[in-house]
């Protein structure tokens, strides 16, 4: 049966719908003027700045939606896959990071890690289906 | 922590979805309460008591005590 959604989980979802965009604008335009040497200095500093902003908008839309969410059996479903989705991206840096500095792997740009943190958002869910019956908001 | 939800529930007549929206949460929420894998809050638990015109102790079981 189909679970209705609820207020805060349709605002936080127009919120990351917005801030995908915006990533994706400001990440082509970066792409395509940095790239072809069409900017350079400060103004290359502020676009590839740009192109970073909307992915730290995501954690903070996730950060609205654990203080607005009311329903406190959700929000503390929330709540564990932010700590798991913590404890993957983190740990995963942590291990990698030192097996770089020894030159065992190559080099991951840093922003990786915010990917895997959201991967590990969908195995905490995966946990906490698993262990609790529902997955989390939404 | 086990608790008489369920039963409660069965006998009104209502649907998970009914209770959920009597007590304005989630229909996930009085899921877990009801299966055991959530313990509400307190104020979650007295709203759960007021709306069936009961004590929480009358709800809720202490496994502690063992009653």
């Amino acid at each position: 049966m189909a679970e209705k959604m609820s207020l805060h989980v349709r605002r936080y979802l127009k919120r990351i719908a917005v801030l995908m965009l915006l990533y994706l604008i400001f990440l082509f335009s970066a792409d395509y003027l940095i790239d072809n040497e069409m900017v350079s200095d400060a103004p290359a500093y502020i676009l590839a700045f740009l192109a970073g902003l909307p992915v730290a908008g995501m954690f903070w839309a996730i950060g609205m939606l654990l203080i607005e969410e009311t329903d406190e059996f959700l929000r503390m479903l929330l709540v564990r896959q932010t700590l798991i989705a913590t404890a993957i991206a983190m740990a995963s840096a942590s291990i990698w990071g030192f097996l770089e500095s020894y030159d065992l792997v190559p080099h991951i740009e840093s922003f990786w890690w915010a990917v895997i943190w959201f991967f590990g958002l969908g195995i905490g869910g995966l946990v906490n289906r698993l262990t609790l019956g529902a997955a989390g908001p939404g | 922590m086990k608790n008489r939800l369920k039963i409660l529930r069965a006998e009104r007549d209502w649907t998970q979805g009914d209770l959920a929206e009597a007590l304005e949460i989630s229909r996930q929420s009085v899921n877990a309460i009801e299966t055991g894998k959530y313990d509400p809050s307190l104020p979650l638990a007295f709203k759960i008591a007021d709306l069936f015109g009961m004590a929480i102790e009358q709800i809720f079981i202490n496994d502690k005590q063992g009653v």
